[in-house]
């Protein structure tokens, strides 16, 4: 194996973790702010995609789409908070988990009654559709850097609006103490409304960039979805920091166990039969390390301050 | 609809309803059925003939449904081409979950009380629906699950595979590879159908594999798998990823730069995905029994049809569930299908036009036909496939012989 070969994979990995972190950012930010279980989440997901996808055909520029992305994804977030999830905050856990999987099942048959069964036609700009080459020898794909590269400036953008400005200082103090927020004049409702738009947008901004990379389809959030709690689960629930590593540990965990664990089993077993094992392996392999996580630290690596 | 039908039924008059009934035997049932219902509705006008009644249990919903509807709309089309009114078809969406499929399979049997069932788009729903549904004497027809047992030592008379035992393609890939490159690189899903495709596939490739892996089911992301292809100094890719799997995978090898041929099954190449990947896929090598090129009179009827009617090109899906139920059909007008031993006789002779061309059924009920090799094309500006080769003629699966039919 060389160390073109490794450096790539573990390039696949980090970006498969920038690609969880936008998810897992939303999820945390809502759970932790608002105590919320938002299982629509995937489904923002979804929406950012096929509007990417939609806007990209119609006008032949994926820039657009994106963009269009970010908005349709943070329009149906406040559509759905006013409507439905605003009912939602002083019911117990249970009354969120339905609901928002109602939603999923509206939104789902909602897109398939939109757009048809078919999957959505939908590829890189242009620009970006080449390879760079590495240090080391290594090339890699220009498009996946920038997915790289936008998870970065996403982390450095959240962590500055959370500790710098004043709409972070309302977002910081709404976690800690509702009531009290809202006696000091601070609209509590409108400030749930944009954490959680802007949570959608983030959702939405993942799925146009994947959805370039992959089929845009129904159902396509509720993978993703399952991998973003399991990263907020290791992380420490609401804490935008322990999403941004939770998030890079299960990509770089997951990308090189599927890379590495078929070639270890072959030396003391068949190709065929190493693939199987190896792959079986690899796909439990972050549940296993989600669960070592837990059983040293049970709040997560960076619990939230709660 | 299924009132409108029941309704539809009773106004259409005796005569019209009988006219495709032609053995004498159907005709005393007709008139006893006639006569017990004139019992039961009192003088209630012309009384109602037993329609055949067909259960398709089929995709409709979810990350799979364009299979499914696909499936449904080659189906209907060929039952409303036949303007036979006797056949009562009740469709229902099985959200490709195996429990949702027996449930729905129990209550067609059980309160529909239909005689076929059909529709079946994955092996794991075929095998949780089929063994039950024909242990209780009724008739199922595959549109497009093959799952390797019901060919082999689950075989049964009451079932009958239309569309290809599941190794078949990818054994025709095999073939063709084997002819064709020296070092290819195989990688299928980790999951049932997805060992049998790369046992398929060995079982006619016998040079040297650059590589074999196992992906997750439902991964999206194949950019660690296409390193590890780069790296093997493959000569060539064979893959097996269904659905949006497929998708992901050609659009991120056409991305990534690589140009070592890629080749497969024609599941990821079907014309329900190509819109899809788009221009990713042109070029791409791909078996399959139907293409819509193939040179017969009925291929080009139903495609012509199915294009008027539908405003898009039909997938292999569509061309399987329109050759199962024009066999449905043409088995109808031999045999009532209450007669189950004339019915299964008539079915077996397998006496329709296939858009395949030729078609006939093994000793195991399953296909006996050619597979051909395809490749994606752009003709002006959709992308479709046309026919580079025949891989295989008249072509069995390799499990007839562990049936005991």
């Amino acid at each position: 194996m060389s160390a073109a070969l490794f450096i790539e994979q573990l390039l696949n990995g980090l970006q498969l973790g920038f690609m969880l972190f936008l998810m897992a950012a939303g999820l945390t930010l809502i759970f932790g702010v608002m105590g919320l279980i938002n299982l629509a989440h995937g489904s923002l997901y979804m929406v950012g995609a096929f509007a990417c996808a939609i806007v990209a055909a119609a006008t032949g520029s994926f820039w657009l789409g994106l963009a269009a992305s970010l908005a349709a994804a943070a329009a149906a977030g406040a559509i759905i908070e006013v409507l439905v999830i605003r009912r939602l905050y002083a019911r117990d856990h249970l009354d969120q988990v339905l609901a928002t999987f109602a939603l999923i099942l509206i939104f789902s048959e909602g897109a398939r009654w939109l757009f048809g069964s078919f999957p959505l036609y939908l590829d890189i700009p242009s620009a970006l559709g080449g390879a760079v080459r590495l240090p080391g020898g290594a090339t890699y794909s220009a498009y996946r850097l920038a997915i790289i590269g936008i998870g970065i400036l996403v982390a450095v953008g959240l962590w500055l609006l959370v500790s710098k400005t004043r709409l972070g200082m309302r977002i910081r103090a709404g976690e800690s103490d509702r009531e009290m927020v809202a006696a000091l004049g601070v609209d509590i409702g409108l400030l749930y409304t944009l954490v959680f738009a802007l949570g959608a947008a983030l959702a939405g901004l993942a799925g146009a960039m994947v959805g370039a990379l992959q089929s845009v389809q129904v159902g396509m959030g509720e993978p993703v979805l399952i991998l973003a709690f399991v990263v907020i689960v290791i992380g420490g629930i609401g804490s935008i920091k322990g999403a941004l590593v939770g998030a890079l540990l299960v990509g770089v965990t997951d990308t090189l166990g599927r890379f590495l664990l078929p070639r270890g089993f072959e030396l003391f077993m068949g190709t065929s039969d190493a693939a199987t094992v190896g792959a079986a392996i690899a796909s439990m392999l972050i549940y296993l390390v989600m669960a070592v996580v837990l059983a040293v630290r049970p709040q997560g690596l960076f619990p939230a301050n709660r | 609809m299924k009132l409108f039908a029941q309704l539809r039924e009773r106004l259409a008059g005796p005569h019209e309803r009988n006219a495709t009934r032609q053995q004498g035997e159907t005709f005393m049932k007709g008139v006893l059925a006639a006569g017990l219902s004139a019992l039961i509705f009192g003088f209630a006008g012309p009384a109602m003939a037993e329609p055949v009644k067909i259960g398709m249990i089929t995709t409709l919903s979810g990350g799979g449904a364009g299979l499914g509807v696909d499936a449904r709309d080659g189906f209907m089309l060929a039952i409303e081409e036949s303007g036979n009114n006797e056949v009562e078809v009740v469709i229902e969406d099985d959200a490709q979950k195996p429990e949702l499929a027996v449930q729905i399979a129990d209550k067609m049997i059980q309160s529909d009380q239909v005689d076929i069932l059909t529709g079946i788009i994955w092996s794991n729903l075929a095998m949780a629906v089929v063994p039950n549904a024909v242990n209780q004497g009724v008739f199922y027809l595959s549109v497009n699950a093959g799952p390797s047992q019901l060919a082999g030592s689950m075989c049964h008379e009451n079932y009958f595979n239309v569309a290809y035992q599941n190794d078949n393609f990818h054994e025709a890939m095999g073939q063709y590879a084997n002819d064709t490159f020296e070092k290819t690189f195989i990688l299928a899903p980790n999951y049932p159908a997805g060992q049998d495709s790369l046992t398929g596939f060995k079982r006619y490739y016998k040079k040297e594999l650059a590589g074999e892996v196992y992906t997750q089911l439902g991964q999206t992301d194949y950019a660690a798998e296409i390193a590890q292809i780069r790296a093997s100094g493959a000569d060539s890719v064979f893959f097996f990823l269904p659905g949006g799997m497929g998708i992901a995978f050609t659009k991120q090898y056409s991305q990534s730069g690589l140009d070592i041929p890629l080749t497969g099954p024609a599941f990821s190449f079907s014309q329900d995905v190509l819109p899809a990947v788009g221009e990713a896929a042109l070029g791409v090598k791909n078996s399959a029994s139907w293409s819509k090129d193939l040179d017969n009179a009925a291929n080009k009827a139903f495609v012509e049809a199915f294009q008027a009617k539908y405003d898009r090109l039909p997938s292999v899906y569509a061309a399987q569930a329109y050759d199962t139920a024009r066999l449905i059909l043409s088995a109808l007008e031999k045999a009532s299908v209450k007669d189950k031993e004339a019915f299964r006789a008539a079915l077996k002779e397998a006496d329709f036009d296939s858009v395949r061309g030729k078609f006939s059924f093994n000793s195991n009920n399953h296909p006996v036909q050619d597979i051909y090799v395809r490749e994606v094309v752009k003709e002006g500006d959709v992308i479709t496939n046309r026919i580079i080769g025949t891989a295989f003629t008249d072509h069995k699966d390799a499990y007839a012989a562990e049936c005991g039919l």
